[in-house]
């Protein structure tokens, strides 16, 4: 074999396993897309965006998204409400207080906190979060959107930490040291300099974190419960659209119902939230990266 | 002295070997082939159970057992795949229709009760008992949205909202428990928390104050110290689910006989007829130790006749 045909050979594997890819989205999309059509045959949009029940499985149907979606955002919300502040005050500390040696060390056991496996973390909500906040809040429901969104605020702080400090560093040194030579103190170089100068990258990892937080699946479908309700009391159960897909991807409904049908319509409103959301924080990065340089 | 030793040792392990070989041979042990069951996921813990014990007597032969359901068992059943099907209700006419259609004759055998138990939180100290009327009024799914708070369950009760359990539709409780309380095919309200893992079920009301759920008595038996069983009442007075009142009847409308159905062209076989007579004699003790109710021995010595009768 001579080097030409090896080289051949090489750019060919390399440009197909871009394929596999890229065929790879374009399959599920197009999985997505026909099955939620044919869904959208037998049951029409208003219904599904306007009824306020969902419970396609039982005898008297309804096809309303909204409890999916009204639980979805709710355990996101809190997730979001934990990860943002946490997040952030430890981007600010690692980039503006935090010694060198002490980041390096720090950071990528932040990281770890992503890689914990999920379901581990659906269990901890279930068996250690809710019993404590059931002592502080009487009355709480074993399955709730509050120690969920709470946990899965714990898995996203690295999403915003890392790429918000990632973000930090990335504002040019001179603006830090304008500041410093302004006579403002640490707390005011942080925080009226250099996170506001890092804003987009920090809004960037926020999103991201949403993004997560809303496709995220084990957690919620451990601890928040699997009972549809258009709420936004975090006490009670809920149910994600994710925890829905579990469900019934579980259950016995047959292949090719209308049933079954749901799944991908409950798919594909995932699908529609989390491109939205990714596409967002292109176009911020895109928009506002160069703005010091 | 090891080697003295040793030498004991493999002697005796050779008297053991010898001892068990012959009474291996004594005995009519020796059967081999396999059996195919399948069916309904209750009554699933009960054969398997006999299932073990009958694999230590007959380790030749295989026994598998399959969950895919009442239905889905009788759908292999009535194809001639298995030769023993678990079922949590009789055999439907249509059921009975196809298997007459291509000639397998088949034989019902009760092999326990199963109760449904309605379940609280250990912390409610406001429900005594429930009326059937007032399930209905629960579950029925007019109640949909509408019975959400327990003041509107019976007066007195709390103003708090109720939540909701019970297995998934694709169980054959699930529709056990709408069609008793709530009427042939109308189901039940849908929004509640379905899961046809029990122990999601045991957990949510484990662990939440304002709860009230459904499932098998066998379930309830593992996690009676985590849950409140509540009595029914069906116009007689209240009525917990026991060994008694399963047994004779009495809790109704909420308790079930459970059934195998085995096949002529099954029956024919050796093997199975040795683990059908094995099933009968050892369901009274094994039953219990999993959690079901077993039939009165009366009950079981006429299955075991109905079944010598069968496969004359």
């Amino acid at each position: 074999m001579n080097r030409k045909n090896t080289e051949k050979i090489i750019e060919w594997l390399l440009k197909s396993s871009a394929i596999i890819t890229i065929l790879t989205t374009v399959g599920i999309i197009w999985v997505l897309l026909s099955e939620s059509y044919s869904f959208f045959q037998e049951v029409s949009l208003s219904d599904f965006l306007t009824d306020t029940e969902w419970t396609p499985l039982f005898v008297v149907k309804h096809f309303g998204i909204l409890p999916l979606i009204s639980g979805t955002l709710l355990t996101t919300f809190i997730a979001v409400s934990v990860a943002l502040p946490i997040g952030l005050t430890i981007a600010v500390y690692l980039s503006e207080y935090a010694p060198k040696r002490f980041r390096k060390i720090v950071k990528p056991l932040l990281e770890v906190l992503a890689a914990v496996p999920t379901v581990v973390y659906g269990f901890f909500a279930l068996m250690v979060v809710t019993p404590f906040l059931q002592k502080l809040i009487p009355g709480m429901a074993g399955f709730n959107a509050l120690s969920a969104g709470i946990v899965m605020g714990i898995m996203i702080i690295p999403f915003v930490s890392s790429l918000s400090e990632d973000a930090l560093q990335a504002v040019p040194k001179s603006l830090r040291n304008a500041s410093y030579g302004l006579g403002s103190t640490r707390f005011q170089t942080a925080f009226k300099v250099m996170v506001p100068a890092a804003s987009s990258g920090i809004v960037v990892s926020v999103i991201l974190a949403f993004s997560r937080a809303i496709g995220e699946t084990m957690i919620v479908a451990i601890a928040a419960g699997q009972q549809p309700r258009l709420t936004a009391n975090p006490l009670v159960p809920i149910e994600t659209i994710t925890a829905y897909i579990v469900q019934v991807s579980l259950g016995d409904v047959p292949h090719g119902s209308l049933e079954y049908k749901t799944i991908f319509a409950a798919g594909m409103t995932l699908f529609i939230f989390t491109f939205i959301l990714n596409n967002i924080s292109f176009w911020i990065r895109k928009k506002f990266r160069e703005q010091y340089d | 002295m090891k080697t003295l030793g040793k030498i004991i040792l493999t002697f005796s392990a050779f008297v053991l070997i010898a001892c068990g070989g012959s009474e291996q041979k004594s005995d009519n042990n020796t059967l081999s082939g396999n059996i195919k069951i399948d069916g309904s996921s209750t009554v699933y813990p009960i054969t398997e159970a006999v299932a073990e014990e009958f694999r230590t007597v007959q380790p030749n032969i295989d026994v598998t057992v399959g969950v895919s359901g009442t239905g889905g068992g009788f759908k292999k059943f009535m194809r001639g795949e298995i030769d023993i099907n678990d079922a949590s209700r009789p055999i439907k006419t249509s059921e009975a229709d196809a298997c007459k259609e291509i000639g397998i004759d088949y034989l019902e055998l009760s092999v326990a009760y199963d109760g449904l138990a309605v379940l609280i939180n250990p912390e409610n100290d406001w429900v005594d008992y429930l009326t059937v009327d007032e399930l209905k009024k629960i579950w029925s799914p007019d109640a949909q949205g509408k019975v959400m708070y327990w003041n509107q369950i019976r007066e007195g009760w709390p103003n708090e909202e109720l939540h909701l359990f019970g297995p998934g539709v694709a169980s054959g409780t699930y529709d056990y428990f709408a069609e008793a309380i709530c009427g042939k095919k109308v189901g039940t309200r849908g929004d509640y928390t379905a899961s046809e893992d029990d122990h999601v079920l045991v957990q949510g009301i484990a662990t939440d104050k304002y709860s009230l759920g459904f499932f098998g008595l066998a379930y309830y038996e593992e996690n009676k110290d985590k849950l409140n069983i509540i009595g029914v009442d069906n116009g007689n007075g209240p009525i917990i689910p026991t060994l008694e009142t399963v047994g004779n009847g009495s809790y109704a409308p909420l308790s079930r006989p459970i059934f195998i159905y085995v096949s002529s062209p099954a029956a024919a076989k050796e093997e199975v007829r040795e683990f059908v007579s094995f099933y009968l004699e050892s369901a009274p003790s094994l039953v219990s130790e999993v959690g079901y109710i077993p039939l009165p021995q009366s009950e079981y010595n006429k299955e075991i006749e109905k079944f010598n009768a069968f496969i004359k």
